[in-house]
């Protein structure tokens, strides 16, 4: 009787004694927690800040001109006030597809085998070197690409693919010096290649061990394996790979511009030349300003480039979300 | 001293991580369609010994093996032999259930699709009577083709115990196969082993030592990665000759 009396009692004490560190705890909490919120959606207000940024200095060429206008607009004559965005959207579509196309069937391969197949020894050797290749910078892709690629263009593939030409016009070949959609998109797949086999390995480690083991255990094969259980599993963070090689793809500026001729035109083979949107907004930006729109019309190129990332990440995130959620 | 004919032997077995050697000198007998059971500490070498017997030691980094595992008189440590054949031969049921991403009826499907082992027609049929025999069939009849990772972890078990026997396996290996699960799904298991024991050669390994005594007919006391003492479970449990056995089964370890 007398015991449970005092346990009361040492309760009730413990928790009046404690009502001030509760509260001091629990403000402390709050603290943290909206400073952390703060910083994390610092990312977010630089984002619609570049954004906003963009607008108002694009702003003035979109009050002569609507979007539509410009970016269906397949003539740039910037004296005669002239703003057709046409040529560049399709370039940097071009570039940037041609370098997934080359870049998704090795990334894969490689992850597949690095992680399901190679020995320590190998994915020891490996990760290095993919890192050492994500660091170097895009400028010595460039002139790699101008020393190695153009050339290599120039003298085997146009050669190699001319006679397809009649049959698929994209291999016609009116373009004899290198300086190609084929070159910026081999150099870019280069690039993009150990960004998207990192990202892509790290989603490979995540299948458990256990589930491979499973399958094993029945007799499969290694590659059974793979198609059956790992690949499913795994289908929504490759997808998700690719895309952020893309998106790199898509901005990817200096690399590109050394090796991709920078013509305006309307490419319709992988050798003629193009003109990316990036590659206009670094040549062009600070020179020539005096002419009247010209520095807003550069800012409307940028601003397309981001609407097309942003697309590409929605387009992305709808797939992903039907992966996901379609029963395996 | 067995009165079955044996089904896997060992000899002069031994297995390495990188320089730990996990199995020193293992030579065992295994009798042909009895309940065999692997005891002994924490770290003795019981699931190691459990993965030589189908290949699945070297799937882990930097390991070796040397000695024999004959099953049926064939040295399955052979460099010629076919693994996928080994592991065919011999099912696991690992500590926790992993249903493959699929539905339920595709996950029993798996390995007849793939060893081809059924007619195509008769799929829906061997579905149905493998998930009887793990005795989960009442309870996902009426949604076979609803993903497999919506049952409960003891439902999951069952779903590996007959994804695993539509492959006709001769030998079912399990490594502490209801240590994840409830009571009563772990005596649902138990019962399914005892049920099978008359078409299936099964090693166990156990930490539960009343589980032991309630299904093993011979038990494989194992320390520090050496078999102390093999032998029917009766004459271990109650006559051990060992004194390590006799410490380890009166609770001292
Ligand atoms: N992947 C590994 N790498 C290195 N050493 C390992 C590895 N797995 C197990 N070992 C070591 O091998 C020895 C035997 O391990 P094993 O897993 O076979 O023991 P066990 O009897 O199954 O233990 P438990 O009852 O805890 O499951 C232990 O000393 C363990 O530390
Ligand atoms: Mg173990």
């Amino acid at each position: 009787m007398s015991k449970v009396l005092t346990n009361n009692q040492t309760i009730s004490n413990v928790h009046r004694n404690n009502q001030p560190i509760t509260q001091k705890r629990n403000r402390l909490d709050k603290i943290v927690h909206n400073s952390l919120l703060a910083i994390s959606s610092l990312p977010i207000l630089f984002a619609l800040a570049i954004f906003l940024a963009l607008w108002f200095r694009a702003y003035p060429i979109l009050q002569v001109h609507s979007f539509i206008e410009l970016i269906s607009g397949t003539v740039w004559k910037p004296l005669k006030g002239l703003f057709g965005f046409y040529p560049f959207i399709v370039g940097t579509g071009w570039v940037t597809l041609v370098a997934i196309i080359i870049a998704v069937p090795i990334c894969i391969l490689t992850t597949l085998y690095l992680s399901e197949y190679a020995g320590v020894w190998a994915q020891r050797l490996v990760k290095p070197i993919l890192d050492l290749l994500a660091a170097i910078p895009s400028v010595v892709y460039g002139v790699w690409g101008i020393l190695v690629i153009v050339p290599m263009v120039k003298n085997y593939a146009v050669p190699l693919f001319q006679p397809l030409g009649n049959v698929f016009p994209i291999f016609m070949s009116k373009n004899p010096t290198g300086y190609s959609i084929l070159a910026g998109g081999l150099v870019l797949a280069v690039m993009i290649t150990p960004f998207i086999i990192s990202i892509a390995y790290e989603v490979l480690q995540t299948v458990p061990a256990g589930l491979r083991q499973a399958s094993l255990a029945l007799g499969t094969t290694r590659w059974q394996t793979i198609k059956y259980v790992v690949l499913p599993v795994s289908s929504g963070g490759i997808f998700a790979s690719v895309v952020l090689g893309c998106s790199r793809a898509l901005g990817e500026t200096m690399a590109v511009l050394m090796v991709v001729g920078n013509m305006v035109q309307i490419p319709h083979s992988i050798f003629d030349s193009a003109y990316p949107l990036p590659a206009l907004i670094a040549n062009n930006y600070g020179e020539m300003m005096s002419i009247p729109m010209y520095d807003s019309a550069l800012m409307t190129g940028a601003l397309i480039l981001m609407v097309m990332i942003l697309i590409l990440n929605i387009f992305s995130v709808l797939i992903l979300r039907h992966i996901l959620i379609e029963p395996h | 001293m067995y009165s079955n004919e044996p089904h896997i032997e060992t000899n002069g077995l031994n297995a390495y991580y990188g320089n730990i050697q996990a199995l020193k000198n293992i030579s065992i007998v295994i009798p042909r369609k009895q309940i065999t059971m692997i005891i002994g500490p924490s770290g003795c070498g019981k699931t190691s010994l459990l993965k030589c017997l189908n290949r699945f030691f070297e799937l882990s980094p930097n390991t070796s093996v040397t000695g024999e595992v004959l099953t049926d008189g064939e040295n399955i440590y052979n460099p010629s032999i076919d693994i996928t054949e080994i592991r065919k031969k011999a099912g696991l049921l690992a500590q926790r259930p992993y249903p493959l991403p699929m539905s339920i009826y595709d996950n029993v499907a798996y390995g007849i699709r793939i060893h081809h082992t059924r007619p195509r027609r008769e799929m829906d049929h061997w579905v149905q009577h493998y998930l009887e025999i793990a005795g989960l069939w009442e309870e996902v009849k009426d949604r076979l083709h609803s993903p497999a990772n919506n049952l409960s972890i003891g439902q999951q078990q069952r779903l590996c115990l007959a994804r695993g026997l539509a492959v006709e396996p001769e030998i079912i290996l399990g490594d502490e196969p209801t240590s994840a699960l409830d009571p009563i799904s772990a005596q649902n298991i138990e019962s399914r082993l005892l049920d099978l024991k008359s078409q299936y050669t099964i090693i166990l390994v156990t930490h539960i030592l009343r589980q032991a005594r309630r299904l093993a007919d011979y038990v494989i006391f194992m320390y520090l990665g050496e078999v102390i003492e093999a032998g029917l479970a009766e004459q271990v449990f109650n006559h051990p000759q060992h004194e390590r056995t006799q410490a380890y089964l009166s609770g001292v370890f």
